[in-house]
């Protein structure tokens, strides 16, 4: 099980100036992640996203997050 | 092309659904690949594309996205617009 605390800091750790916002979409293995972050200027979004879902590598994996929406933005 | 869970015509997952139905929509013509009839390539387009999840689209050969980043192009117009250039090239 995942907790969205869980899910912040994983992402944090590796994007640290992120903001992150997690929403559970149905139980807690179907998420809806909001990342916004400076590492993402200049990133195509298959990029960005590529980042963010390297900081979950393993929970996507093992299917602990089984659906992942994910949306990522730059801070303007 | 499309690796998605289910076939154009019964998607087995929302996610695919959503690319089946925004690529009906832009009326354009694409092959489409039942990740579920085969496990090895189901984990090694994982692998190929470095994308953890499925659907993967793919246009020539590029890796363009999952539903979501197919969901933003379409809104943003950028996908109908990538499309048009490459079938035009």
């Amino acid at each position: 099980m995942i907790t969205k605390k869980d899910v912040i800091e994983l992402i944090t750790k590796k994007i640290p100036s992120s903001q992150v916002f997690v929403e559970n979409l149905k139980g807690n293995d179907h998420l809806q992640v909001t990342v916004i972050a400076s590492e993402f200027n200049g990133l195509s979004l298959v990029k960005q996203h590529q980042l963010v879902y390297s900081a979950l590598k393993e929970e996507l994996a093992s299917e602990t997050i089984h659906a992942l929406a994910l949306k990522t933005e730059t801070p303007n | 092309m499309v690796f998605m869970k289910g076939t154009k015509l019964m998607p087995q997952c929302g996610f695919s659904n959503n690319v089946v139905q925004i690529l009906n929509s832009l009326g354009v013509e694409f092959g489409a690949f039942d990740v579920l009839s085969d496990f090895t390539i189901r984990e090694g387009i994982k692998e190929y594309s470095d994308w953890p999840t499925i659907p993967q689209v793919y246009l020539k050969g590029e890796f363009l996205g999952g539903s979501d980043i197919l969901i933003e192009m379409y809104n943003s117009g950028s996908l109908k617009e990538k499309i048009e250039i490459e079938l035009a090239s």
